[in-house]
């Protein structure tokens, strides 16, 4: 704990939250660092915490050297011709006399104040009120060898009461000397000279200025005149690049004594508003993530992509062939995004904002609107005009004044072009851990040519991606179609189905595409399918209604069968009724007639048996 | 102090001695040539041996080649910082011919009066 908290007076607060999260991650090893460290200081009986720093206010530098320049000790800033030393140095100047309250001298060995005031004035830097307030002091110092004999013994001490006379007029605590290697080309006896500039530096270390000087870049070491050898504490190195006839410039931290600082090639730009150096800030992977989703502008990829959209903050890269409507689902989802109440930044590489607008009107699209209510920006530059560094610190800029939740890059494929693959990748990297880590939704769009297959041209940033949206055209019966799917979606569960993609005037959408035995159908083929299909429905349908006429016709049929039968089984019913009571009846006759019979027999044999008896009695 | 006192004594009555003598060297010398009026400055920081020397060697220096027509400023800068700007002053200690025009400047404590000589343009440097 306590070597962190070291470590801390030597930043500036605004920035200590961002080197704090890494340096939580790398602990160890600066803990390590830091016992070296001490080491070192008791050696020099200085404890560690005296190192601290001076924020230079440029942007990026304090960054990435943790807090700035070390306090009340000299620099070395060195490089070529034009590479910008200059202008660090004077940055340096003027922004500690505005920003940070602390009043600077200037000794000028090249050009005169004058030169100076009109250099600055196009970074909107007025020189001449800083003099005014006496917050800045400007001596020219001209050593011209052709005006100077020497003759003897000499020392530098008019260079040190000038620039005493000039410290003291404006309580300077910054001093810069640009270039002091003039020095070296006015005056002959190099002993003398290299005694004497050493005394000045030590001179400065005990006025506690912090200082800075410029070199100009020699071969084998890194300044003509060796100045490296009087400043030991921070050895800053400029580069100026041409590549491709593309200039990159970078700054690299060769050297900073008692301090952690990055030891990476920066890149940085002068612009209109001076110095940037960029830090690459994918160092540390330590941004947080958001939860919340947003949608597409799409309902139908909404659903596809889980049913809620887009994770707030994710990068989505959505690719595809020319012509099969990047720049719509993107101008929809800027559409979306405004019509929240969100912001979107548009950066445009291939048309101009009025074309855009014009052209998305015809899918249904009012972008003006947005526009006019300051939501929507586009900005469109010709990916060439400069190299990738600059356009990733226009980029930056815009991004951190406008604050966007959704920033749109249309096309990236397209920066090729002003650098090579692998720098392109590099600088989107960057671009997309800076979207990143402020939560913003990066959706860039990738141009893949026609003839490679879709998902090759983007292998460089497809794994930093975390939702890849892919726009295919199939080309069917004599008619191109838009296919759209989900390639990946990290963290959602996505669907794994080809839509087919539909621009109509009234916008996008998303449609099933028939699945049938040929594949997928898609334009006419698939409605023509469509058409057979319905056919075909009621195809059937008729005949199942001709089947069940029939059926009911049968049943009827039947059912008349069913009746006669039962008709003619009915008669036999009632004939063997018939028949029935006409035997009982017979029976019944018979019977009767049979007891009539009895009766009359026994009439008759009573008769008889009178005979009988009559007979017997008779006989005897 | 002691030096430094009796050198502002010096300074003074050298010049003042001087432009006496220039004056009244001047009308016997109208005869060889135009007389040029020599104005030299001496830019110093305190007395120090090295600016004591440099003043000693230039004023025998000029009483040798310039008898009676110079005149010799000593610019202490310790007193003066503000006065190092103008005549760009980097080394010391330096003197600055400011008349005859062109401004001639050398540093140094002038230990080499040949090399003044050369300097100031009073002879030629094949001549040595």
């Amino acid at each position: 704990m306590n070597v962190r908290a070291e470590e801390f007076q030597t930043l500036d607060a605004p920035r200590r939250g961002v080197v704090s999260a890494a340096m939580a991650r790398g602990a160890g090893r600066i803990q390590a660092g830091s016992n070296r460290l001490k080491a070192a200081s008791k050696r020099n009986g200085e404890p560690p915490s005296r190192l601290s720093k001076v924020a230079t206010g440029i942007i990026g530098f304090d960054e990435i050297t943790g807090g700035g320049l070390p306090k009340g000790r000299p620099t070395l800033v060195c490089g070529s011709a034009g590479c910008g030393k200059s202008l660090f140095a004077m940055e340096f100047l003027v922004r500690g006399a505005m920003q940070f309250n602390e009043p600077g001298v200037l000794l000028t060995f090249e050009e005169t104040a004058e030169e100076i005031k009109k250099n600055v004035a196009s970074l909107g830097f007025d020189i001449d009120d800083l003099i005014r307030r006496k917050k800045l002091w400007i001596d020219y110092v001209r050593v011209e060898r052709s005006e100077i004999e020497e003759n003897g013994e000499y020392d530098l001490e008019g260079l040190l009461v000038r620039m005493r006379h000039a410290i003291k007029k404006v309580k300077a605590k910054r001093v810069v000397m640009d270039t002091i290697e003039a020095l070296f080309s006015g005056l002959m006896n190099q002993g003398i000279l290299r005694s004497e500039i050493r005394r000045l530096f030590g001179w400065l270390k005990e006025q506690g200025m912090t200082t800075v000087i410029t070199g100009e870049r020699g071969e084998g070491q890194l300044t003509r005149q060796g100045l490296e050898e009087y400043v030991s504490d921070c050895v800053v190195l400029l580069d100026h690049r041409v590549v491709g006839q593309i200039s990159t410039r970078r700054l690299r931290v060769v050297k900073y004594r008692g301090s952690t600082h990055g030891t990476n090639e920066y890149p940085f730009l002068i612009d209109e508003e001076g110095f940037s150096v960029l830090p690459i800030t994918g160092a540390w992977m330590d941004y947080e993530v958001s939860d919340r989703r947003h949608s597409t502008g799409l309902r139908e990829l909404d659903v596809l992509l889980g049913g809620k959209g887009l994770y707030q903050g994710s990068t989505v890269l959505l690719s595809g062939s020319a012509g099969t409507g990047k720049t719509s689902v993107a101008a929809q989802l800027a559409h979306a995004t405004c019509a929240s109440g969100g912001r979107c930044l548009y950066f445009s590489f291939e048309e101009s904002p009025p074309q855009i607008m014009r052209n998305m009107q015809s899918v249904g699209l009012r972008l003006q609107r947005h526009v006019r209510r300051g939501l929507l920006q586009f900005h469109s530059t010709r990916p060439a005009v400069h190299g990738l560094e600059m356009h990733l610190v226009r980029m930056h800029k815009l991004v951190e004044r406008f604050d966007p939740s959704v920033v749109i890059v249309d096309p990236i494929s397209n920066l090729e072009t002003a650098g090579t693959q692998f720098d392109s990748t590099n600088m989107l990297l960057r671009l997309v851990d800076f979207l990143r880590k402020r939560r913003t939704t990066a959706f860039l769009i990738s141009l893949t040519g026609t003839s490679q297959s879709s998902e090759s041209t983007v292998e460089g940033i497809s794994s930093m991606v975390d939702t890849w949206l892919l726009l295919r055209d199939v080309e069917v019966g004599g008619e191109r179609n838009r296919l759209m799917y989900v390639l990946k979606s990290r963290g959602m569960a996505h669907s794994n189905q080809v839509r087919e993609f539909l621009i109509t005037s009234r916008g996008i959408s998303l449609v099933e595409p028939y699945l049938g035995q040929g594949g997928v159908l898609t334009g006419s083929a698939r409605l023509s399918q469509e058409a057979r299909e319905a056919a075909e429905k009621q195809r059937y349908a008729e005949e199942a209604r001709r089947l069940e006429l029939a059926l009911h016709h049968r049943r009827l049929a039947v059912e008349a069968q069913i009746a006669a039968l039962r008709a003619g089984f009915k008669a036999e019913e009632e004939e063997f009724a018939r028949v029935a009571t006409a035997a009982k009846l017979r029976e019944e006759t018979a019977a009767t007639d049979r007891a009539a019979m009895s009766r009359s027999r026994r009439v008759m044999a009573t008769i008889r048996t009178k005979a009988n008896h009559i007979h017997l009695t008779e006989d005897r | 102090m002691k030096t430094k006192k009796s050198l502002d004594e010096l300074m003074k009555k050298n010049s003042r001695g001087k432009r006496a003598t220039g004056a009244s060297s001047k009308s016997a010398r109208d005869m060889a040539e135009e007389p040029v009026r020599w104005n030299l400055r001496l830019y110093v920081a305190g007395q120090t041996p090295r600016s004591l020397t440099a003043f000693a060697n230039l004023k025998r220096f000029c009483d040798e080649q310039l008898a009676g027509r110079y005149q010799i400023e000593v610019v202490d800068l310790l007193k003066r910082p503000e006065l190092a700007e103008g005549d760009q002053v980097v080394a010391l200690p330096t003197l600055v011919r400011k008349l005859p025009e062109p401004i001639k400047r050398i540093v140094g404590d002038l230990s080499n009066t040949e090399r003044v000589m050369v300097g100031m343009d009073l002879k030629p440097l094949a001549n040595i």
